[in-house]
């Protein structure tokens, strides 16, 4: 378990860097870092089909990231040296939400099941029945496309989603004259 | 959109059909081995966003590509939903596995599972290089 807190740890001092940095290539690398991390947790925890969905989606998001930032400026303007009177109220407010909610959180999770010993039931009968049901060496793909196919179809409608998002992001309509 | 220098042309002229193929095996072995339909519809997609890259292209290619991959993520869509009303048409429960199964770590066996698969890789590449398209080429598609 100790490599995956240092991949933890990796993650979050990437996602500070990602965030806080100006160089805006610099920004885009270290959240490449941050989903390589997030693709080498799943196979230590041996979900291989995670892993190279993590892997390819990755790449094709940072190719366009860093596609779309060689044809723009590499600096990021917006963010300022001063810190204004409303930014420390804001970073106050936040740090008394952390508290709390890390108390409640020890809490809950005192009294959870300890780690891969739930009761599982639902997934003992997939792992049981998988196989002679539906033929498929992949349980993974068993469980999405036949014991829930019907949620896979509402998932296929993500993309369609997204494409959605980026036209409505990109239209003319309601753009600032220059 | 202008292209890249030779050396990235020949390079991705090379790997191109290497990359195509492990797509498709990643999709066609779903059932088998770990992947499935999401991991190689963007393994595909990733190859047209790399010709695209390397060669560049013009306003009226972007709206011919733009045209097509609508259409290819349609057709999976419906081969999707096609597949699951089958299901209810032969056998009166929606999605069911009607298809016998095979036997086990064969390529064909799993009954709908492979179909859905291929599908869903239709699905997706074309998906996921419409958005490509969309964030690239978005100053002609808003003028029709």
């Amino acid at each position: 378990m100790l490599e995956l807190y240092l991949f933890l740890i990796f993650m979050l001092v990437a996602g500070i860097i990602a965030t806080e940095i100006k160089d805006l290539l610099a920004a885009v690398i270290s959240l490449g870092a941050v989903g390589f991390s997030v693709a080498i947790i799943f196979i230590l925890v041996q979900a291989p089909d995670l892993a190279i969905v993590q892997i390819v989606v990755e790449v094709l998001t940072i190719v366009i990231f860093v596609a779309v930032i060689l044809r723009t400026t590499h600096i990021d303007e917006t963010i300022k040296e001063k810190i204004s009177g409303i930014q420390v109220l804001a970073v106050v407010l936040y740090g008394a939400f952390a508290v709390l909610f890390f108390i409640a959180m020890v809490r809950t999770l005192n009294n959870l099941p300890p780690f891969g010993h739930p009761i599982m039931k639902v997934a003992n009968q997939y792992i049981s029945l998988g196989l002679p049901r539906t033929g498929g060496a992949n349980l993974v793909a068993d469980v999405i496309l036949d014991f829930r196919a019907l949620d896979t179809l509402g998932e296929a409608t993500v993309l369609f989603t997204s494409v959605i998002g980026v036209v409505a992001l990109m239209r003319k309509i309601g753009r600032r004259q220059k | 959109m202008k292209g890249m220098s030779l050396i990235v042309k020949t390079i991705t002229n090379i790997v191109i059909g290497f990359i195509f193929l492990y797509g498709l095996y990643i999709i066609l072995h779903g059932h088998l081995t770990p992947g499935g339909g999401f991991a190689g519809g963007v393994i595909i997609a990733g190859v047209f966003v790399l010709k695209y890259l390397a060669y560049g292209s013009s306003k009226a290619g972007e709206k011919k590509s733009s045209i097509i991959s609508s259409v290819f993520e349609s057709v999976g869509a419906l081969l999707f939903v096609g597949i699951a009303l089958l299901g209810l048409l032969l056998t009166g429960v929606f999605f069911l596995n009607f298809i016998p199964r095979g036997t086990p770590l064969h390529l064909l066996s799993a009954g709908i599972i492979p179909l859905c698969n291929i599908a869903i890789g239709i699905k997706v590449g074309a998906g996921l290089f419409s958005i490509f398209l969309a964030l690239a080429a978005f100053k002609y598609i808003m003028e029709d």
